[in-house]
């Protein structure tokens, strides 16, 4: 299946997937409207330091940690994609605990949130991907492991 | 076509059931579940009663499973006894069912010591299953003085739970800590502070020695005038199932790797299991519910004739009172790392140079790349520990790391 990923050689740290992803994600049509003076929840975060920068979001492992451990079997699969049913979740961010990528974070609501591949949202296709300036987030197919 | 058969419809069982379907679709799968409810999650039980979810949200597989895997389930039904040379398992009805894999997911049962007078309270409750919420729920009534024997992490979400409904919540525990068995004495009074400010009263270092109808003696000389009693002092694991077979238990049931125990054609899963705890380096039991579907997992897949392994256990929780999350995970063996402001605490232990455990309140962010390390084992000279340490990010991993995880699918 499609999966984002990130070479990090060509990452020029600007941030913009962030921006992309809250903006998708937020419902908004207008994106001044959905980010300007608020704090942005992205579901993609750049880090780094001043030599290298990279992109992290869920990386939709072929056997999810978090689909196993979720207490309230929230986290489910859609076509591949690792899904947050957000009216079954009550927040006890155990998905937090066991990503080994950090990639979960508790929402506004306090349910857990993360990339859902923009399967969800009006973008219908991964916004930090489609916004990268220098092609650093790509959304394609590849095989285990291979880099 | 082979006979799989399951004993306890929880998150083991029915995880067990999705791995023995991971591998094969034709074998016929019988699932008996003493509960009349099965497949939910148990740990919502306290968000029940404080109105965060409900029956249907609290299916963990969705209502549907049994039918989409083809399992046939008997609910309010009792395994009474293994007889493995004959491979068959006779019912509560009187039934023998054969079979030529069985998986044993029994779970716990919640413990009570003896205390004097307990038989003289009229409304006294466990807090571990969907039925004990059921009926806390009818017990409990606005002016209700409700008084919960133990602080941990049960008896806590209990109170919690109950919080709203009642007229007062008291929680009494022998400990000095709220939360001992996953908090130290650093972490903990951050905890019992964020109790008392929502209104749980709290008695830590006392217990009850004398019940009264419904007034409680306790050990500090103080009585404690209640309504309602749960008692939430502990949970046991079920394995006389297997031990009265003949089968191989301490506490709980000695499952290895494959999630098989010492009785052929028998496996084992979920709570009622004792089996490696990777970061103490030895056998304990690591009874949440993470464990408890990853081994059921485990176990199906291998009745299936696969070849899977459950061995990155740790005892691992998170949890959250009032909106204050707490994440506790593996063994506390020498503190490396201890932050401790008014709100939060963050302490991470290490020993034989990998990461064995930590604790977080407050601040709980990417705590899972610790978890990693601990389950990974991780040898802590192939990360900048230094950096971690401070703040979990994938950066101290290294280019390599990255490009593998980050480049190709995981
Ligand atoms: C209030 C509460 C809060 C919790 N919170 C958390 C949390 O936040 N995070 C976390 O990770 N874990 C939590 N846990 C623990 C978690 O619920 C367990 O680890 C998990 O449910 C274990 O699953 P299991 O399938 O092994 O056993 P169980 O869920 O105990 O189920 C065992 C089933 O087997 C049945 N059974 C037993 N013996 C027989 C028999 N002889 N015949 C037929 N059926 C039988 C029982 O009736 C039961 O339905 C919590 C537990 C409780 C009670």
């Amino acid at each position: 299946m499609k999966r984002v990923y990130v070479n990090e050689e060509w990452c020029l740290g600007c941030h913009l997937c962030e921006y992309n992803c809250a903006f998708a994600n937020s419902g908004e049509s207008d994106m001044v409207k959905a980010l300007k003076g608020k704090p942005i929840r992205p579901r993609i975060r750049v880090e780094g330091d001043d030599r290298i920068t990279y992109a992290v979001s869920c990386r939709h492992c072929l056997d999810p940690l978090c689909i196993r451990s979720c207490i309230s079997g929230a986290i489910h699969r859609e076509d591949g994609v690792v899904c947050i049913d957000r009216e079954k979740c009550v927040g006890c961010l155990t998905c937090v605990l066991v990503c080994p990528y950090g990639a979960v974070q508790p929402g506004p609501d306090g349910a857990a949130m993360k990339c859902e591949l923009c399967l969800h949202n009006a973008a219908g296709e991964p916004a930090c991907a489609a916004g990268c300036p220098n092609r650093a987030i790509v959304y394609e197919e590849r095989e285990e492991g291979q880099a | 076509m082979k006979k799989y058969l399951i004993i306890g419809g929880s998150i083991a069982g029915v995880s067990c059931a999705e791995g023995i379907r991971s591998r094969d679709g034709e074998g016929e799968i019988t699932l008996v579940t003493a509960e009349a409810f099965s497949n939910y999650g148990r740990p919502l039980i306290s968000y029940y009663l404080e109105g965060k979810t409900d029956i249907p949200r609290m299916s963990w597989r969705g209502e549907d499973f049994y039918e989409k895997n083809r399992v046939q389930v008997r609910h309010g039904v009792t395994a009474e006894k293994l007889e493995p040379e004959a491979k068959r398992v006779i019912l509560s009805t009187g039934e023998a069912l054969s079979y030529d894999a069985l998986c044993l997911c029994l779970g716990s049962h919640p413990f009570s010591p003896r205390f004097e007078g307990l038989e003289t309270v009229e409304n006294r409750f466990f807090f571990t299953t969907l039925e004990d919420a059921l009926a806390l729920e009818k017990a409990v009534g606005k002016e209700s003085r409700v008084l919960i024997v133990g602080a941990g992490f049960i008896g806590l979400k209990c109170a919690e739970g109950l919080r709203d409904r009642a007229g007062s919540v008291t929680v009494c525990d022998l400990a000095a800590h709220a939360m001992s068995a996953n908090l130290d004495a650093d972490c903990a009074p951050i905890l019992e502070k964020h109790l008392a400010e929502n209104g749980l009263r709290l008695m830590l270092g006392d217990t009850v020695t004398k019940f009264e109808g419904k007034t409680a003696r306790m050990k500090s000389g103080k009585t404690v005038k209640f309504d309602v009693l749960v008692i939430a002092i502990g949970t046991r694991p079920n394995v006389s199932l297997l031990a009265e077979a003949g089968g191989a238990v301490n506490k709980g049931i000695l499952a290895g790797e494959r999630m098989e125990t010492s009785l052929p054609g028998v496996w084992a899963a979920g709570d009622c299991t004792e089996s490696m705890d990777v970061s103490a380096g030895e056998a304990g039991l690591l009874a949440v519910l993470p464990n408890a579907s990853l081994q059921g997992f485990c176990a199906g897949v291998n009745m299936a004739g696969g070849a899977e392994k459950f061995d990155k256990g740790i005892k691992m929780n998170s949890i959250g009172f009032f909106g204050l999350h707490i994440m506790s995970a593996g063994t506390y063996t020498e503190p490396v790392y201890t932050e401790i402001t008014e709100h939060s605490c963050k302490k991470l232990f290490a020993a034989g140079g990998v990461l064995t455990g930590f604790i977080l309140l407050g601040d709980v962010s990417r705590a899972g790349i610790y978890t990693s390390l601990i389950r990974e084992r991780t040898p802590l000279e192939t990360v900048d520990f230094e950096a971690l340490k401070k703040e979990p990010s994938l950066l101290p991993f290294g280019q390599a790391f990255r490009a593998k995880k980050l480049g190709g699918a995981v």
